[in-house]
């Protein structure tokens, strides 16, 4: 079964891939907010996730689904103390502006 | 030679250096929590225990069924020597091969009875000597450690591990000299007899190398048996070797050149200058020139250089001698000459001659020494001569052991030096029209230390006292007993004659020049000269010093410029102060110490110090601490590298474009085939 015979080519799904990375990136470096920050995390994820699978539909893998399985775990467990700690966080400083959490630094 | 191997007796060579190292270590370490008795015990056991071993040892070679050595001579001597004691390899380099390897033989016989023997009483006498020093278990810790050091260089079977020795008794004595290092001078002079004695073996190494590039190996028997193998082989190299092993001998027996150090050491504890500098470290060169014997016997060159330095030297300080007033500078002065008598001995090929006046000389110098230390010790540590005199009732003991030793020195028979020193003038005198020459300055070394002897007995022991508020009193048995032993053995040390003497040391050391063709006649006119010289320096001594006093001042003041060049030694420290001492510091402060140091090699620590500064100032920027900044960087490489790879593919011909997948799909095929592969 190859690509071709998909109504969708390969290359769009990596494109569409690379441009959600792309905003997960941007996203984590420009934006203040704790909250916004965290969600381009999760973006950058998913981005990683639709190759994962568009590899293993498009070479009937089924280990890049598997991986898919486990980042998808791994984002959930990760947004459980995340969300946790950025409410700690909101709770001690009463802001959630990455910039004024800066205590560690030198 | 290889005797030894038919005769396998065990006699314990190995113990003779360990036994005074342990007692080194244990006074070392434990000296100063231990009380003091202990001390005492374990710094004379030590010693006691290799003399034990050295006289079991020489019984054993005397009762062995002998072998007559030279045609003609009645004497004989045990078969069994030389004894070799292997006790393991030491280095293998390529063909090289150096061993522990220890030799008793008819020479390392008769110096370990000398190390070991009066060692032992020395070590007697310091209790008595040093009871109220607060180093004492730290002096005899040195002074066992001297005699692990010497003992090594006499039984050594090869010359690196002579070298050990010889360097080791060099460490010895500078910790001995410089004793006293709170005292200026004493850490001073320690210091200078270490430089000077590292000249001396710089010479000493450079012959080790010669000797190892000439004849592939370094062991004594071996060399000696590659030289017989080769009769023709003489001069040459073999002058080069000679010579430098000379200098070496130099520097550790205080001959000229190199003499500067042996005054100066008589900084350090009387004993010190008794055991060391006089009776048996000084001696390692003549032993060493004894026990390499058969290279100097192919270099007549050496062989006269070593009897021209002799000559010189015995006359040289005899003559600086005369003036000196501090009691043990006299007999360093005295114990120059006399060494200088050994060298000459060896420049004439009477090797023999030369030990026999190195055993006797042991014997009376070590008295010489010991005396003085009563004296100094009677006198509350007065060196002094001028301020010294009337001590003949008031010391009764040392008096006349020191006189013994006074008239032992002069040569006056039948005590041991008469012998001695009379078998190294004869020695010379049979050397031809030169050797004529060397016979009459060593007759007026005689004669000339005749003279400062007695000078220095009647200063110290005759007319009035000079010191009335001291009150001398006489040293405790501890130390009176090893006087008394010495003085014993310098009467009668020589009345074995030089012939016997010789006859046993033939094997080891050749057989006297004249062991052929012996002239009695000449012998006995030879020694009438030498005695009527020692007589003759006894009256003058006799007159200047006791009956007219002011006689010497006057003849001083009537030869000013005389008298200042021997009472500044010749002026030789000042000028190798000025020549060589001088100029070295000029460039070590300036061109090594401003130039190389502060200039070269500290520009460039401050240059690479300034860099990493500079650097650290740059870079400390990116440590933001801001997590965003680290991100960024981190994406902003990533792009980068996926750049490259972009760039970098397409330069190599494979096309990596998003729109043209192949390749992409060709990689992580590849990528997913090694996952599969890591998962199985």
């Amino acid at each position: 079964m190859s690509f071709l015979q998909q109504d969708v080519p390969l290359s769009w799904y990596l494109i569409l891939s690379a441009i959600l990375f792309s905003l997960g990136v941007i996203g984590f470096l420009i934006k203040r907010n704790l909250i916004t920050v965290f969600m381009s995390i999760e973006l950058m994820l998913n981005a990683v996730n639709l190759s994962f699978v568009t590899f293993a539909r498009q070479w009937n893998e089924v280990r890049g689904q598997i991986f898919v399985f486990f980042v998808m775990m791994v984002a959930a467990a990760e947004a459980a103390v995340g969300l946790a700690i950025i409410i700690a966080v909101f709770r001690a400083r009463s802001t959630l502006a990455v910039d004024r959490i800066n205590l560690m630094k030198l | 030679m290889n005797a030894s191997s038919a005769f396998p007796i065990q006699l314990g060579l190995w113990l003779i250096p360990l036994l005074p190292f342990a007692g080194f270590l244990l006074n070392g370490i434990l000296g100063c929590r231990l009380p003091r008795w202990m001390v005492t015990v374990i710094g004379l056991l030590a010693p006691l225990g290799s003399l034990l071993i050295v006289f079991n040892a020489t019984l054993v070679a005397a009762s062995h069924p002998g072998i007559t050595v030279c045609k003609g001579c009645a004497y004989q001597v045990p078969s069994y020597l030389p004894n070799v004691e292997n006790l393991g390899h030491w280095l293998a380099v390529g063909s090289l091969h150096i061993d522990f390897s220890l030799v008793f033989d008819q020479l390392s016989l008769v110096m370990l009875l000398v190390v070991t023997g009066v060692g032992f009483l020395i070590h007697v006498y310091s209790v008595g000597y040093m009871h109220s020093d607060p180093g004492y278990a730290r002096f005899f810790s040195y002074l066992n450690l001297f005699l692990f050091f010497m003992t090594t260089l006499v039984l050594a079977g090869n010359i690196l591990l002579m070298f050990v020795g010889w360097e080791g008794v060099g460490l010895a004595s500078y910790l001995l000299i410089a004793f006293w290092f709170e005292k200026p001078t004493a850490a001073a002079a320690g210091k200078k007899a270490f430089v000077v004695n590292r000249i001396g073996d710089f010479g000493f190494l450079i012959a080790i190398f010669l000797i190892l590039a000439q004849f592939g190996t370094l062991t004594f028997s071996e060399i000696a048996a590659k030289l017989a193998a080769n009769p023709t082989f003489t001069g040459g190299v073999l002058t080069v070797i000679c010579l430098c092993l000379l200098f070496g001998a130099a520097g550790k027996s205080a001959q000229l050149p190199l003499y500067v150090w042996l005054p100066d050491a008589m900084e350090g504890p009387t004993p010190v200058s008794a055991l060391i500098h006089a009776a048996t470290m000084v001696t390692a060169g003549v032993y060493m020139i004894a026990r390499t014997h058969f290279l100097f016997d192919r270099s007549p060159a050496a062989l006269s250089t070593v009897a021209i330095v002799g000559a010189a030297t015995a006359i040289f300080a005899a003559t600086i001698g005369l003036v000196q007033n501090d009691i043990k500078r006299v007999l360093a002065y005295s114990t120059i000459s006399q060494l200088g008598y050994m060298f000459l001995a060896c420049g004439v090929a009477a090797y023999s001659a030369a030990i026999f006046h190195l055993v006797t000389h042991a014997f009376f110098k070590a008295l010489l020494f010991l005396c003085a230390g009563s004296v100094i010790h009677a006198l509350g540590g007065e060196q002094d001569m001028r301020k010294m005199g009337g001590l003949r009732t008031k010391i009764p003991i040392t008096f006349w052991t020191m006189t013994i030793a006074v008239f032992t020195i002069a040569g006056f028979p039948p005590l041991a030096a008469f012998f001695s020193k009379d078998s190294i003038l004869y020695a010379a005198f049979l050397q031809g029209s030169g050797g004529i020459v060397l016979w009459f300055v060593g007759l007026f070394t005689a004669l000339l230390t005749a003279l400062y002897m007695f000078r220095l007995w009647y200063m110290t022991f005759f007319g009035e006292s000079r010191t009335p508020d001291a009150h001398p009193h006489e040293s405790p048995w501890s130390m009176r007993a090893p006087l008394i032993i010495l003085a014993l053995l310098s009467i009668c040390g020589g009345w074995i004659g030089i012939e016997r003497f010789a006859a046993f040391l033939a094997p080891s050391t050749g057989a006297l020049p004249w062991a052929a063709a012996a002239n009695p006649r000449l012998e006995i006119a030879l020694v009438a000269f030498a005695v009527a010289c020692a007589i003759v320096g006894w009256r003058i001594a006799h007159v200047f010093y006791l009956r007219k006093p002011e006689r010497a001042a006057q003849l001083a003041a009537s030869v000013p410029l005389g008298y200042d060049l021997l009472a500044n030694k010749f002026y030789i420290d000042e000028l190798y102060n000025s020549v060589i001492v001088k100029p070295l510091f000029v460039v070590s402060r300036y061109i090594l110490g401003w130039v190389v140091d502060a200039a070269i090699l500290g520009g460039l620590a401050w240059l690479l110090a300034g860099i990493a500064n500079l650097s650290g100032m740059v870079l400390q920027r990116w440590q933001s601490g801001n997590l965003r900044s680290y991100a960024a960087w981190l994406a902003a490489a990533a792009a980068a590298v996926l750049l490259f790879v972009l760039l970098a593919g397409s330069s190599h011909g494979w096309s990596l474009t998003l729109f043209h997948p192949e390749p992409i799909l060709k990689l992580s095929r590849i990528s997913i085939a090694h996952l599969g592969q890591a998962s199985h």
